[in-house]
């Protein structure tokens, strides 16, 4: 590290050699890289991998750096999927308005959603986004004319061809256009993150969660900085669940149950709360460690809920938060 | 049947919930009045003395009423221990901060699901009612177990409540409450109330839970439902008041009750959560909670 920062290239270009920039550049090039290699199973498997990754990047703003625990986060996912999946069955959206119809969602669910959750802090925030999202997860059981409820529906047909602008036509049950749409966005929101987290308002955040009252001290509008990540954090979540309902084609309300409130949690502190990376890290992990075991057992939730004894006792700060302590102090 | 008997059946199903909720619900209250922790996987202590309780009667053979009674002793004592090894082995180990704990819960509540869908399966199973009488109203035939049920809820709000104002466990309870440094100034062992509370919030749970299988059956996933409602009640009455807790619970069981039968349970169920989380927002200690000191 040390010659590379002697290395001083003129100001503009400094972050070409940048540590942290080189690290997640090629962590994505590696992802790029890595579908020539892989099996059709692995490369499916990824890609779903990757679109859940999104969810965790998005989950990590608020929980990783502005230090808010949500277990509300599903309602904001399954605004995506169902901005998604509702226009596009129903209203005969394209791929492309269908997945920005998603984005609207959840933007605007999140943003009304922080404007009353955010009242509220601590043990009460917790509780508050939980019933949220099961008052959430119920209106998708409500609405089981248009949602199918817990069975869910499956898009079908034209749908799964996206026509973008230009002419070009993407065929959206390829499995190799699904693993690089993937990536796409999976790229877009961990270096959108990256950037934010170095931002003047990344800083902030941090200091939010190291002392919310210290910040409020110095002049900074908490209040606004902590909707501000909430909003993004859920249009983020909201992308993820779009993609997910566009590129698999399957929208159900099980992806607005508690369980997938707790998922991203559990992903991104296997990963390492606060560090951009850490959520890929910790979804690919968690994913594939359910993947093998599950070759064994049933036992699924097993697995789950060991590994969230596991790290809430002995690794609070996740692998890369406990990289980053011991032997990378510049990791973002 | 008219609009008045109907009304009528309707409060004696939520004069049900609530005695049944009452109990479930003081359990968290109580865990979170002394040790300032929520814990999640209450129900799924709730429902771990559901499947215990089958499993105790179906031990006994010979009459209902005495496997029940063997299930009624021992599912409580058995839940409770499983609850002390969590607090001793886990949140002991988390000092008991406010988030780590609850996702330590969390840990816990997918563990104790897995254990039992693994060893006591997807089914559900009753147990018989010890006893078997119809009451007979002038409009329908009412089952008396319940209103016994409602007796023995009450019974025991009340005992609880006794040893909480009238003996000496209950008095170094409310010490440790009302000033965790305090108490431990005066030498009470502050970690082990914490550990005993634990283990009393999850048999009260566990009571309950064997209270109503009789008119439930036990499944695995029976606690959700039950941690929902409680978590309503609790917040609605105040995290941490007992009174509240009891107030509370009669008020969602019966509405609870009405609105299942007269609308759809989905929009009542929804309607509940976001009244609660709208209580939440606006008055954070709840409608009977005192202001934080």
């Amino acid at each position: 590290m040390k010659l590379l920062r002697l290395a001083a290239l003129p100001r503009p270009y400094a972050w070409l050699i940048d540590p942290a920039v080189i690290l997640h550049v090629g962590a994505l090039a590696a992802l790029l890289v890595a579908q020539l290699v892989l099996s059709d199973y692995a490369i499916l498997s990824l890609a779903r991998v990757m679109v859940l990754a999104v969810y965790a990047v998005g989950y990590n703003i608020l929980f990783g750096y502005a230090g808010l625990l949500s277990l509300g986060h599903a309602m904001l996912f399954a605004a995506g999927l169902y901005g998604a999946g509702l226009s596009a069955a129903h209203l005969s959206f394209g791929a492309p308005e269908a997945f920005l119809a998603g984005i609207a969602a959840g933007f605007a669910l999140s943003l009304a959603f922080g404007l009353v959750a955010l009242r509220t802090s601590g043990v009460a925030f917790m509780i508050v986004t939980l019933m949220f999202a099961q008052a959430g997860y119920l209106t998708s059981l409500y609405f089981a004319d248009y949602t199918r409820g817990d069975e869910g529906f499956v898009l079908r047909g034209d749908i799964r061809r996206a026509v973008l602008p230009g002419g070009l036509s993407l065929d959206l049950t390829n499995p190799v256009v699904r693993y690089n749409l993937a990536l796409a966005l999976l790229a877009v929101c961990l270096i959108g993150c990256l950037a934010l987290v170095r931002s003047p308002v990344g800083r902030v955040l941090v200091a939010i969660r190291e002392n919310e009252e210290r910040t409020r001290m110095l002049g900074y509008d908490t209040q606004a900085t902590k909707l501000l990540a909430l909003v993004l954090s859920g249009t983020v979540a909201a992308a993820a669940g779009a993609a997910y309902a566009l590129l698999f084609a399957y929208v159900g309300a099980t992806f607005a149950s508690i369980q997938y409130s707790i998922l991203p949690l559990l992903w991104v502190l296997l990963g390492g709360a606060g560090t951009v990376l850490g959520p890929l890290v910790g979804t690919v992990l968690m994913f594939y460690l359910v993947d093998v075991t599950s070759g064994y057992t049933s036992a699924y939730m097993l697995v789950v809920g060991v590994a969230l004894l596991v790290l809430v006792v002995w690794f609070p700060k996740g692998l890369l938060g406990t990289l980053r302590e011991r032997a990378m102090p510049w990791l973002p | 049947m008219d609009f008045g008997p109907h009304l009528f059946l309707a409060i004696l199903e939520g004069t049900v919930t609530a005695a049944v909720l009452a109990l479930t619900a003081l359990g968290l209250s109580l865990v979170f009045g002394v040790m300032r922790v929520v814990n999640v996987a209450h129900g799924e202590f709730f429902m771990l003395g559901a499947v215990l309780a089958w499993w105790f009667a179906s031990l006994v053979s010979g009459s209902p009423a005495l496997g029940f009674l063997v299930a009624l002793v021992l599912s409580p004592l058995a839940v409770g221990a499983v609850a002390l090894l969590c607090e001793r082995t886990v949140l002991r180990r988390v000092n008991y901060d406010p988030e780590a704990t609850i996702v330590a819960t969390i840990g816990l509540l997918y563990i104790i699901q897995q254990l039992v869908l693994t060893f006591y399966g997807p089914d559900a199973r009753p147990v018989p009612a010890p006893i078997n009488f119809r009451i007979q109203f002038p409009w329908f035939g009412y089952s008396g177990y319940k209103l016994v049920v409602v007796a023995a809820s009450v019974a025991l709000l009340i005992a609880t409540w006794l040893v909480l104002t009238r003996t000496r466990l209950g008095l170094v309870m409310r010490a440790t409450q009302y000033d965790r440094e305090t108490a431990q100034a005066f030498a009470i062992p502050v970690d082990r109330v914490y550990a005993v509370v634990f283990a009393i919030g999850a048999m009260l749970a566990a009571v309950a839970a064997v209270l109503i299988v009789p008119i439930q059956q036990a499944h695995y996933l029976m606690g959700h439902d039950p941690l929902l409602l409680s978590f309503i009640v609790v917040i609605i009455g105040g995290l941490g008041s007992i009174l509240g807790t009891v107030v509370a619970a009669a008020i969602v069981g019966l509405s609870d009750g009405v609105i299942s039968v007269f609308f759809s349970p989905t929009l009542a169920k929804i309607l509940a959560t976001l009244l609660v989380a709208l209580v939440l927002v606006v008055r954070p200690q709840g409608l009977f909670g005192e202001a934080p000191r």
